[in-house]
């Protein structure tokens, strides 16, 4: 239960893995599965994430994961599982 | 588990064709605060909505922050001010003083807009019924966020052909209340036939009497990602044409569901319902009219215009119903003019008449919609227009609306801005024979045969 979906999408330079990573580490959020490709020079992942024992709340990770996009220079979001799992299951 | 193409798809279409949950809408009954003194009336008026909304936006922010989908507007609903204000206003000036508070507590808690300084009158008039009606060009002028409606008609009433006209002469008076911003007032100001009593998108929202004591609605919205998905399929056949309209409408609706149940457990506030509209917005991209053309027209207006509508509005309600186990309002498509960028480059183009709109507002979920006139337009024809749209509505067992904006001083050609989520409109023509002496009977056109089930 209260699964996240982590997708971080921009141009491939070193250390971004490693920056979500211990973001994410820091803040108590267990990675349960990640998928990565890169597409023209495009890195795109997707991480399923187990927030259950991270101490901050929903929007705050949020909002901290888009700043650290901007740092890096990528677009990252956070967006709890629900909306993936309505939108295309029945 | 959810895979990457789902998770992109998904993104893709909030971030690129603009899927959005347009409004998250709180009715709010004001039956148990009714008081024959005003100044009492006011004063509960305003602490049950602000106690009742208090955190309505900042929990629609929270909710859209994480899933990651943009919540438009956050909007409330009362009952008709007609029937609250009935013991304690007066005249008509007492009724500007509930639309002040009504005003002043919008303000306070945050949202955009206020529904229900309205009154029913689809059989007949009553006295605060009347004094309300009266109040309405000068409480639109004086406020910011109130919006006002009147239901005209209903199939199983007939149509209040005394209040038809009078509207005439009403929405003639708010254009001229508000010139000096293109006649803004009038775009606040909806008449209806079958007026939904659940409907969250404005103006025309209202807390309908049946309803309970508080209830979040949620309109969803979404013309863009129809428009998206109609283009990958273009050239097939209708049935394909369908499946793809039902699919897309059922994966936005989801949303929608998603959003209302999750409002309704954080405000501890009952779900009402979903609202499946289509509704477009000025943004390139996010158009009804657009969706029409994707399907084979040249332009919205084009002969085939009704048709590819009823098809679309059918799908986009066979999609939803499967989607939500609540679904309301008025959902189908809306076609404003201003409010929709394919539609105002159709009536530029000379392609979109008044005529063929209201041929359209036979298939679709509303009527005639944010339409600019110019403003000159006699007071009856405009209730010509409006009788017009209500016996569509009448006879059809669905709702219609007419909410046009006669823009004082403004000719065909010219363009009227409103600005924000309103748009701009060119003023379109209107047909300039007279109906003055059918407008000038009095009376009601009594309910059609059709109604009579029991």
């Amino acid at each position: 239960m209260n699964k996240t979906i982590i997708t971080v999408v921009g141009k491939d330079t070193v250390g971004i893995i490693a920056g979500v990573c211990s973001y994410l580490a820091e803040n108590q959020i267990n990675i349960e599965d990640i998928s990565q490709t890169i597409v023209n020079g495009y890195f795109n992942m997707m991480m399923v994430a187990d927030m259950n024992k991270c101490p901050k709340q929903h929007a705050q990770i949020a909002e901290e994961l888009e700043d650290l996009g901007q740092k890096i220079g990528v677009i990252i979001k956070a967006q709890r599982e629900e909306i993936f799992d309505n939108m295309h299951r029945v | 588990m959810i895979n990457f193409y789902e998770v992109n798809e998904t993104n893709q279409m909030i971030e690129k064709e603009n899927l959005d949950v347009r409004t998250i809408t709180m009715g709010i009954s004001l039956l148990d605060v009714i008081d024959s003194d005003l100044k009492n009336l006011n004063r509960k008026i305003y602490e049950k909505i602000y106690a009742a909304a208090e955190n309505l936006v900042a929990t629609g922010d929270d909710i859209g922050r994480e899933f990651g989908i943009p919540i438009v507007n956050k909007r409330i609903s009362v009952t008709p001010i007609s029937l609250i204000g009935a013991a304690a206003c007066k005249c008509a000036d007492d009724f500007i003083e509930i639309a002040k508070t009504l005003d002043k507590v919008a303000h306070d808690v945050g949202v955009n807009f206020i529904g229900g300084y309205s009154a029913l009158v689809a059989k007949g008039t009553t006295r605060a019924d009347e004094m309300l009606i009266n109040s309405i060009p000068q409480a639109l002028a004086v406020t910011e966020r109130v919006c006002a409606s009147v239901n005209l008609g209903s199939t199983k009433t007939g149509i209040n052909m005394d209040s038809v006209r009078l509207m005439g002469e009403i929405i003639l008076k708010a254009a001229d209340l508000t010139k000096e911003r293109d006649s803004l007032g009038c775009a606040k100001l909806v008449v209806f036939c079958n007026a939904p009593d659940d409907n969250p998108f404005m103006a025309g929202a209202f807390h309908g009497v049946t309803e309970t004591d508080t209830v979040i609605n949620v309109g969803v919205s979404g013309p863009g990602v129809v428009k998206t998905a109609l283009s990958k399929v273009r050239g097939e056949s209708f049935e394909v044409l369908c499946e793809t309209i039902k699919k897309t409408a059922f994966k936005v609706t989801r949303v929608g569901q998603l959003v209302a149940k999750e409002a309704s457990r954080r405000l501890n506030v009952p779900f009402g319902i979903v609202d499946l509209s289509l509704a477009p917005t000025p943004a390139v991209g996010d158009s009804v009219a657009d969706i029409l053309c994707e399907m084979g027209l040249e332009y919205a207006g084009a002969p085939g215009t009704t048709a590819a509508l009823a098809l679309l509005n059918d799908q986009v309600k066979k999609g939803g119903v499967m989607a939500s186990s609540y679904v309301g309002g008025l959902s189908g498509a809306f076609i404003p003019v201003s409010e929709d960028q394919g539609m105002i480059d159709a009536v530029t183009a000379g392609a979109l008449t008044l005529e063929k709109l209201e041929a359209m507002t036979c298939v679709c979920s509303v009527g005639l919609d944010m339409i600019a006139i110019p403003g000159d337009t006699k007071a009856t024809t405009i209730a010509g227009i409006i009788a017009d749209e209500m016996a569509i509505g009448m006879i059809n067992q669905k709702t219609t609306a007419v909410r046009v904006i006669p823009v004082a001083g403004k000719k065909i050609g010219d363009v009227a801005e409103f600005g924000g989520l309103l748009g701009y409109a060119p003023i379109m023509k209107v047909n300039p024979f007279s109906c003055d002496d059918f407008i000038k009977r009095s009376g009601r056109i009594p309910a059609p045969i059709h109604s009579f089930k029991n």
